[in-house]
């Protein structure tokens, strides 16, 4: 059968064998991993690349929001949650791949320009204006705004309460979930089509992480898509309408939060058991 | 014992010339705290650019002086001030456009661009020398003084006379204005925020839609002004030198450090903690003690801490005391 040289001897004889016309096409659908991204409003679609001339961190890993959903991302340490992050808001050199939003490929803009496009992006860390009031952080958020902000201000503060108490405190005097809530509000002065947040609950205390999970629940369900990535996945996933699992920068497990908390290997692997 | 007439004394030898010294100085560090706070750099190259804006001042002085158009009373400098600021403005452009602008594009270290304002420095130098020399300019006019020594004498019958002289005055009252529209621009107007925002968190800022093109030029532009405005207060006050202001560089330096670079409201301060040190250590107690001493007890010799030919050491201790023991300056500013 599969011999080298001696391969396809026997089919030459025609008189037992007829390979005129014989078929090879077969068919083999799906890679056994649905990415459901059919009706995705930002995707990082099929991303691969690193930082500068590196390596490449990021390999063939797809990231998508749905519209009025939440997308977490999550993995071990190292995985690249982050910079599959900022690989979607054009902070990665990418060698491959592309970045749609609402159907428009934004792969060659820079941040700034995916800002004025409607991305709000919250970073990891360093994420306010520390010597400003909280009230001024906000404006700045709005920067690119002509129009009056006014509403959106209010909105914010309907939305972080604490922040209208603290309008006039400088922001970097805020505990760290405060901070969190002001680096939100930030973002969300611009009237953004989809919120990007990187960890937004690092390094605050159980309950704060909580409530700052609440607040993003009432963020979303204002109808903006948020994309965010989380050291705390058991909780992250639980309120995601889709996870992304990856591992050392690859798509590992896809699927609803549910499926993903449920999911027997996931839950061995990255939520201990 | 004497109280008022060793404080007339005082006011006359160290209050009032400290208050006009340390408003020029403040001045002159607000315009290197804000490069440091946007820029991200120490410009060695502000003395000289103060030195090329008051040199534009004087010669449009000069100029309107040959028209025989003046301010009365007041000094025909102020008139020209504003020719000077702008010059002073397409100066700094031009040499942001030319010299920093592709340093800034290479993401270059600040020290590197701390080097290369020393480039700039040296090339200023040059041209103000090359344009007015290198001696002594006076171009003060007007009314010397507001009250002259012996027209207070003669006012309050004090044995001790206060002279103010008008561009003390002048220097004041023109500083005062300066820094109130400074703080009021970066507080109050969306360019002035996005200054501050761009200082705070550069990364951030970005995001945030503020083109750093733009916050860089208008800090240029607010540094040309008042780098402009303190030179020819200072040249009005004493008299204009271009190796003077070359040297006004340590002063200005020491004030913003102590005041805590990046914070204007430091830079003021320390402008003022300079001078009032320098003028105090420099000065010759005698006079004032004589009046406040117990009868017999007057000193004898000039109780002069420091000769007035050291006063640029003054300056160096109080910076070396910061930097021991504040490092971040009085008023929170980065640390150095």
């Amino acid at each position: 059968m599969s011999g080298g040289e001696y391969d396809d001897r026997g089919n030459k004889d025609l008189t037992i064998t007829n390979p005129a016309g014989q078929g090879e096409l077969g068919a083999h659908p799906g890679t056994g991993q649905a990415m459901d991204t059919a009706s995705a409003f930002l995707i990082g679609d099929s991303m691969t690349g690193g930082y500068g001339k590196g390596p490449d961190i990021l390999h063939d890993c797809t990231i998508a929001v749905n519209p009025g959903e939440i997308a977490v991302i999550v993995g071990p340490n190292g995985a690249g949650k982050s910079t599959a992050m900022k690989a979607v808001f054009g902070m990665l050199d990418l060698r491959q791949g592309s970045v749609r939003l609402d159907g428009e490929d934004i792969t060659d803009l820079s941040p700034q320009d995916r800002v004025v496009k409607g991305m709000g992006f919250v970073p990891q860390t360093s994420n306010i204006f520390t010597s400003m009031t909280v009230e001024e952080n906000l404006e700045m958020g709005a920067f690119i705004r002509r129009d009056d902000f006014s509403d959106t201000m209010a909105q914010v503060y309907d939305l972080f309460p604490i922040l209208k108490e603290k309008r006039r405190q400088p922001a970097g005097e805020l505990s760290g979930g405060q901070r969190q809530q002001v680096a939100v509000g930030r973002a969300l002065m611009t009237q953004p089509k989809v919120l990007m947040l990187d960890e937004p609950t690092a390094g605050v205390s159980p309950i704060v992480m909580d409530e700052l999970f609440d607040r993003i629940i009432e963020v979303s369900r204002t109808g903006i898509p948020i994309l965010m990535v989380e050291q705390n996945a058991r909780q992250a996933l639980a309120i995601a309408d889709r996870g992304y699992v990856l591992v050392q920068g690859r798509n590992a497990y896809t699927g609803t939060g549910k499926q993903l908390l449920a999911d027997p290997e996931v839950r061995q692997s990255f939520l201990g058991g | 014992m004497d109280f008022l007439n060793a404080l007339v004394a005082l006011s006359n030898f160290v209050l009032v010339p400290a208050i006009a010294y340390g408003s020029q100085l403040a001045l002159g560090a607000l315009g290197v705290t804000l490069i440091y706070g946007i820029l991200r750099f120490s410009n060695f190259a502000h003395g000289d650019t103060m030195a090329f804006g008051t040199m534009v001042v004087i010669l449009f002085t000069w100029w309107f002086q040959s028209m025989g158009i003046t301010l009365g009373p007041l000094p025909t400098a102020l008139l020209a001030l504003p020719f000077g600021i702008l010059a002073c403005m397409a100066l700094l452009l031009v040499t942001d456009r030319l010299v920093y602008r592709f340093y800034r594009e290479q993401k270059a270290k600040p020290v590197i661009l701390v080097i290369v304002s020393m480039g700039v420095m040296f090339i200023l130098n040059g041209v103000v020398r090359f344009v007015l020399g290198p001696d002594d300019q006076r171009f003060a006019d007007g009314e010397r003084f507001i009250i002259t020594a012996r027209e207070f004498k003669q006012m309050t019958g004090l044995r001790e006379g206060l002279a103010l002289k008008s561009t003390q005055g002048i220097t004041v009252v023109v500083a005062i204005i300066a820094v109130a529209l400074l703080f009021w621009f970066l507080n109050r107007t969306r360019t002035g925020k996005s200054m501050r925002a761009y200082s705070d968190n550069e990364d951030l800022a970005l995001l945030s839609g503020i083109n750093p093109e733009r916050v860089v030029a208008y800090t240029w532009l607010i540094v040309a002004a008042l780098a402009t405005v303190a030179g020819t207060l200072y040249g009005l006050d004493k008299s204009y030198k271009p190796f003077v202001y070359f040297q006004l560089l340590l002063p200005i330096f020491a004030s913003a450090i102590v005041g805590g670079l990046g914070s204007p409201v430091g830079a003021i301060a320390g402008g003022f903690v300079i001078a009032f040190s320098e003028v105090t250590i420099t000065y010759a107690w005698k006079k004032v003690l004589t009046y406040l001493a117990p009868e017999g007890l007057e000193p004898s010799g000039l109780v002069q801490l420091l000769s007035t030919d050291y006063k640029f050491a003054v300056s160096f201790v109080i910076l070396l005391i910061v930097l021991l023991f504040r490092p971040t300056g009085l008023f929170r500013g980065k640390s150095v």
